[in-house]
């Protein structure tokens, strides 16, 4: 058993979705893991990096290794931060990195990783679950965040059709490609409304933040909740 | 009967306009603005969206039934990566192979120099007109426009080839240049063209046409031009994978048949095509095997072609050879199992793109092979770096770390004016603690007057465009920090 563990809110999260880092340290306070808030962090750096502002990145990427070297597990309720810094801080950093990408975990499967599937979390409502890009294709959590919601009590889970597909946020892609974002973004919302279900979640408050700002837009009753949300039995 | 009336359908067979050609390259387009236009053309969407659902769907069959995909996947990476790493030794071998199978080789650094090779060669021969295989190398290069300057009449005899050709626009997709048309679209163009006003839009009517007018071409035709798959340095043998068995009629029916390939192309061992030949129609149509394979040495006497003819094409690819990060992409097939995966491509069509190689793989080729980035510098923003293009490809190109380079290089080369000032201020914000946590609460006095029920609807600048469809909530009474300050004192 992990004792304890820093907390990356994410500075999406922290401005924006307290509630999300709030759920986050209420499930790792649950399971028995003692939670630290390192107070310098700020961001990892992703959104500068994939917009191609290098240097920004990597002023950034060396603030948070400073900021977390030393911490033996880093939990982040972000699956696309998780994703930045454990797969392109060795070769934006080199050997700056000292180590901290690896230490570095996305929340679902550092729970997972625990071998704790049933939390003690409940839940009452239709809940279908975006795997984002990150999750999917670089972190590769799998079925993880599934087996998780799958024992939440009360949860009743319904398939997203095309769930693999792009939401259409991408960071800055949604501002500088604004109606091919729009278009994507209209597609997963029509694949979610049509499962019926009363919540959209997923492991990134950026693709909530993308998805539940156009369920909004379009005055759906659908609410975008973050994994942690529903772990944490909040709702 | 199908050769006397050739010469009046052939007339009809126009070449494309170059007017036409030439005023859609004028404009300098970015990729933002002429991805609206795909995105309102909903006919165009359909299409798109009808043809890469199949495709991906038939891929995804053929490629589960493979149990040793990844690992082929990785040879195909290694085989690419050890040609590409000694390139002048394996170049000089298949120089020595064609040479010695009694084809003759050609060294072409660019576009101009490749055309004035081909257009050289036509004329020797004393033809008019050339039968042409489907072939990206000669569209990157703009040979047909070459070959008509020359007095030269390219005919396309692939059939979505040929119903681009007709309709004088440019393909939209790497393998299926007609993509973006449907059959009754199809139809209405070659009842035009073929001048067969009783087609209706059975797919089988259609290819019957076409193919009766090709027919007439094959066996006029003196002079073929085709590109290559593959070349094996070991061997001096061209592969050439097709569906339509056009291009087994054109590497073997005229006398002379003239190869364009880029320096890419070429593999080392006869043996390394066994894990190619399985990677590729899979990944390309879905397809266990492609119904066409052609393989060629030289020439043989009594059988096929008289002459051959082998244009090496460098044109930007030794550029791209010396670049560590986007080398990779010289790997590339030309499947397109990339493009028909790629949300971006799937919404807007290849004419976007405004480049021969379109999709994830045109965003990366073409700033390689140009030394500059397409679309003034709009094409490597044009992806929200999904990663399902990486995940298809067959040869393993990371395609979006090299599209996140290519945005560097970008940014390096410009300041990107409001939204570069924004975001190297936003980095100058997160770089301090206190200066963040400043911005939060000071965003939260400023954002007062646009809040509606603590959410903004409208973007100022840069931002703008999150408004044309999402909401954003405000910062709230409380950031997690400050929950997190005022429980740790609580405690």
């Amino acid at each position: 058993m992990i004792g304890r563990a820093a907390l990356f809110v994410t500075c999406l999260a922290d401005t924006l979705y307290p509630s999300v880092g709030i759920a986050t340290v209420t499930v790792l306070e649950r399971l028995g893991v003692s939670v630290s808030f390192p107070r310098e962090q700020t961001c990892c750096g992703q959104m500068h990096f994939n917009s191609g502002y290098v240097d920004e990145a990597r002023q950034l990427g060396q603030r948070f290794v400073d900021v977390f070297a030393g911490e033996p597990v880093v939990v982040t309720p972000s699956a696309s931060c998780a994703a930045h810094v454990r797969h392109q801080y060795a070769e934006l950093l080199g050997d700056d990195a000292r180590g901290v990408p690896e230490s570095v975990v996305e929340l679902s499967q550092f729970v997972s990783g625990l071998g704790a599937v049933a939390i003690g979390a409940r839940f009452r409502g239709t809940v279908t679950y975006h795997p984002t890009c990150h999750s999917l294709r670089v972190l590769r959590v799998g079925d993880s965040p599934l087996r998780l919601l799958r024992e939440v009590e009360g949860l009743g889970l319904v398939e997203l059709p095309d769930a693999d597909e792009c939401c259409g946020f991408g960071g800055t892609f949604a501002v500088k490609n604004a109606a091919v974002s729009s278009a994507m973004l209209a597609d997963k919302l029509d694949a979610i409304e049509s499962t019926g279900a009363d919540v959209v979640c997923a492991c990134d408050s950026s693709c909530l933040m993308h998805i539940g700002g156009g369920l909004r837009r379009r005055g759906s009753r659908v609410r975008a909740v973050h994994l942690a949300e529903i772990l944490a039995g909040a709702s | 009967m199908v050769r006397a009336c050739a010469p009046f359908i052939w007339r009809k067979f126009l070449p494309v306009p170059p007017s036409r050609a030439a005023a859609r390259d004028a404009a300098p387009v970015v990729f933002p603005q002429a991805a609206r236009a795909g995105l309102a053309n909903a006919q165009l969407r359909a299409n798109l969206n009808a043809a890469t659902t199949t495709i991906r769907e038939k891929r995804a069959q053929v490629v589960a039934e493979v149990g040793d995909w990844e690992e082929l996947r990785d040879a195909a990476a290694a085989i690419k990566d050890s040609a590409l790493h000694r390139l002048d030794t394996v170049l000089l071998e298949l120089e020595a192979t064609v040479t010695k199978a009694r084809g003759i080789v050609h060294w072409a650094r660019d576009a101009a120099e490749a055309n004035r090779i081909v257009v050289d060669l036509v004329r020797a021969t004393g033809a008019d007109e050339v039968v042409k295989v489907k072939s990206l190398a000669t569209d990157e290069i703009r040979l047909n426009e070459a070959l008509e300057a020359g007095g030269i009449r390219p005919i396309e005899t692939d059939l979505a080839e040929l119903i681009v050709q007709l309709a004088g626009e440019r393909a939209s997709h790497l393998l299926v240049p007609a993509i973006h048309k449907n059959r009754t679209e199809i139809r209405d163009l070659l009842r035009v063209a073929l001048d067969r006003p009783d087609l209706t839009d059975e797919p089988t009517e259609l290819t019957a046409a076409a193919r009766l007018h090709l027919r007439a071409a094959f066996l006029r035709a003196r002079v073929a031009i085709s590109g290559a798959n593959f070349a094996v340095a070991e061997t001096g043998t061209i592969c050439v994978v097709e569906s339509e068995g056009n291009g087994r009629m054109c590497t073997t029916l005229p006398e002379t048949l003239i190869t364009v390939m880029g320096i890419e192309k070429v593999v080392p061992e006869w043996r390394d095509l066994g894990v190619f030949l399985q990677l590729l129609p899979r990944s390309a149509t879905g397809e266990r095997m492609n119904p066409y394979t052609s393989l060629w040495a030289g020439v043989r006497a009594g059988d096929g072609p008289s002459a051959f003819h082998l244009v090496l094409l460098d044109n930007g690819r030794t550029r791209a050879l010396a670049d560590d990060v986007g080398r990779p992409a010289l790997r590339c097939i030309r499947c397109s199992a990339c493009v028909n995966v790629c949300p971006v491509y799937r919404r807007v069509g290849g004419h976007a793109y405004h480049t021969v190689y379109a999709g994830p793989i045109g965003a990366i080729l073409q700033p390689q092979l140009s030394g500059e980035s397409g679309q003034a510098g709009s094409l490597p923003f044009a992806s929200s770096l999904c990663g399902a293009c990486a995940d298809v490809c067959p040869v393993k190109i990371d395609i979006p770390r090299i599209l996140v380079r290519e945005r560097a290089r970008a940014v390096a080369a410009e300041r990107q004016g409001l939204e570069g000032a924004t975001l190297r201020r936003l980095g100058r914000i997160l770089s301090d603690r206190r200066r963040y946590e400043r911005a939060q609460r000071l965003t939260r006095v400023l954002q007062r007057p646009a809040l509606r029920d603590g959410h903004l609807r409208w973007f100022p600048g840069p931002l703008g465009g999150w408004g044309e469809s999402r909401d954003l909530p405000g910062v709230p009474a409380q950031t997690f920090r400050e929950w997190w300050e005022a429980r740790e004192r609580g405690a």
